[in-house]
């Protein structure tokens, strides 16, 4: 990040309660979750930042607190700048707000993160599954969720095997 | 726990209008197996007779897991996944995998290494756009161009094939340089291809650029407005068409694309036709790129001498207890990565391909993330197809030129 744009995220940082971490020149903030929109919007009305560029989670998983790490990537066409915010989250089923109403294109990142982590957004216009089918349990990119190897389930015995599994329960 | 539930209209009717529930409107399933829908992409299509009034994409078809996946790999193994996701950009999902990796580990990559990357990758980028041509002219019913356009991929794919033994999910790239240096053959290949390519152009430009039915079929079809090509975070030839001059290898340049001369074509029209000129030109200015590397390839090694992540050459296994151990280390347990999250970004034939890695210190990615393009390019369609014919959603879909691999991952 070129240097006379950092006292423009610093002001950014005092007004909005986070922190600043850079890490091979990657600068990111972590926000909590309350003010994901103002930041947004704040990043998009007045620093330039045009475009979201992605929405992705991190599972720290058997860690609660945080259990996520919400990660959005922005970029600003104007300034040739990317920023990312980090917003962590708290428990099994966490929810967000939707940043639906500054960025359009988030409606399918929001979508796809409920798909795959089980994060509800509040204010999303449509949020279904969009990667998995429909009728699919669970959500395949958390850590407690098995790669294979999983004991079959059958009718009979599917409460027994059930118990043995070590995905998240409550 | 066995119920099995249904998508029932309630669950869609935000999506539709009410005509729809009146009957007064039909809906129609296009896809996941329908030739111009480029893969297996579904559409579920609200019409008032032959008119698109909603247009209801539905992805996924094509989901392999491959961010799951990767998680469990070493990062030098999961390499090879990352030639499955666009299959059509194999070569440049290597390349952005290979840099991100580089810049978590800080490694350097040999001159040498780094132009052939990008020679390597601006001929793949000719081979995907001769595929968007083909298939978008295929659609529109120029069956002669497909034939032309797969003609010459195959010349591309031959080069590809010399230096990483598959015409497709070569692998070629790996951290820290190539696998190996290219074969003696490769520079009259690329040399050959140099020569005819030029005048294979002005063919396919000979048939369409002027063709009455062509522009009929794509001018005013589909417009994207510049505010919204950057509000919905579309990129890559896309959006260079509708006005906004971005292009990742001119504005951050990576792996000495800042050495290169080259011109990023932008068109204000936002139009199918626009998009296709823009798509040509670039063709016109990867063949460039791919000239001035040959040119000026420099010698030298092709892969980092770094032991630490990238393995020793067989010729000093026979000699070298140190090399023995590095490479006993890096093909059982892999390299380890810092602790931290690094985001790379490279420009792919369709946009902004970026990758999100996060390490936790260990040899395996805590969490590899893929910003591929197609899924927000794909995300624009209902916008594009409100108001048009269902023959016009076919010129739309493939002018976005979507990899189902891309979006679905």
């Amino acid at each position: 990040m070129n240097d006379d744009f950092k006292p423009a995220i610093k002001t950014l940082v005092d007004r909005f309660d986070a922190q600043i971490e850079e890490y091979r020149g990657d600068v990111s903030l972590s926000i909590p979750r309350q003010q994901v929109v103002e930041t947004c919007r704040a990043l998009r009305d007045e620093m330039g930042f045009e475009m979201l560029i992605a929405i992705t989670a991190v599972d720290y998983w058997p860690q609660q607190s945080p259990r996520f790490h919400m990660v959005y990537q922005l970029l600003s066409l104007q300034h040739n700048v990317r920023i990312s915010l980090r917003v962590p989250l708290m428990g099994n089923y966490p929810t967000a707000d939707s940043i639906e109403s500054v960025y359009p294109n988030a409606n399918w990142y929001e979508r796809e993160l409920w798909d795959m982590f089980g994060i509800c957004f509040e204010g999303n216009s449509d949020l279904r599954r969009i990667v998995m089918p429909y009728d699919w349990e669970g959500h395949p990119l958390r850590k407690d969720y098995p790669l294979g190897y999983e004991e079959v389930q059958f009718s009979f015995n599917h409460e027994e095997i059930d118990e043995r599994k070590h995905y998240a329960k409550d | 726990m066995f119920e099995k539930t249904e998508v029932t209209l309630d669950e869609l009717k935000h999506l539709i209008s009410d005509r729809a529930l009146t009957g007064e409107t039909v809906l129609l399933n296009m896809g996941p197996q329908h030739p111009s829908t480029h893969g297996v992409l579904r559409l579920l299509l609200e019409l008032d007779g032959e008119t698109v009034v909603n247009c209801i994409p539905d992805v996924g078809f094509l989901h392999t897991g491959i961010e799951k996946t990767m998680e469990s790999k070493s990062y030098e193994k999961a390499a090879v996944m990352t030639d499955r996701l666009d299959y059509l950009n194999t070569v440049g999902n290597n390349l952005a995998y290979c840099l991100a990796i580089e810049k978590l580990v800080d490694l350097d990559v040999p001159p040498r290494a780094q132009v052939i990357r990008v020679l390597l990758t601006e001929l793949q980028r000719i081979a995907s756009h001769l595929v968007w041509l083909g298939t978008q002219s295929l659609d529109l019913a120029a069956m002669s161009v497909f034939l032309y356009c797969f003609r010459e991929r195959e010349l591309v794919l031959d080069i590809i094939e010399m230096c990483g033994g598959q015409r497709m999910m070569a692998t070629f790239f790996r951290p820290g340089g190539l696998w190996r240096d290219v074969p003696k053959e490769f520079e009259d290949a690329v040399r050959n291809f140099i020569k005819i390519f030029p005048a294979r152009i002005d063919e396919y430009e000979a048939l369409l650029t002027k063709n009455p039915l062509f522009i009929d079929r794509t001018v005013e079809i589909g417009v994207l407005s510049n505010e919204d090509a950057l509000s919905w975070g579309v990129t890559g030839p896309i959006a260079r068409a509708s006005g906004v001059a971005h292009d990742l290898r001119k504005a951050q340049p990576y792996s000495s694309y800042d050495q290169f001369d080259f011109e990023v074509p932008t068109n204000p029209a936002g139009d199918t036709y626009a998009r296709y000129l823009v798509r040509i030109e670039e063709l016109r200015q990867s063949l460039k790129i791919v000239q001035q590397a040959i040119d000026n390839l420099p010698d030298g090694p092709v892969r980092s001498d770094n032991r630490k992540f990238v393995p020793p050459p067989r010729s000093e296994l026979g000699t070298s207890m140190e090399a023995v151990i590095h490479h006993f280390k890096l093909w059982t347990e892999g390299f380890s990565a810092p602790k931290g999250a690094v985001y790379m970004a490279v420009e792919s034939p369709r946009g902004e391909l970026g990758v999100y890695l996060e390490s936790d210190g260990g040899p395996k990615p805590y969490r590899a993330y893929w910003r591929t393009p197609s899924f927000p390019n794909l995300q624009i369609l209902p916008m594009l197809a409100k108001g048009h014919l269902v023959a016009d959603l076919v010129a739309i879909i493939g002018t976005i030129d979507i990899v189902l691999g891309d979006v679905d991952r």
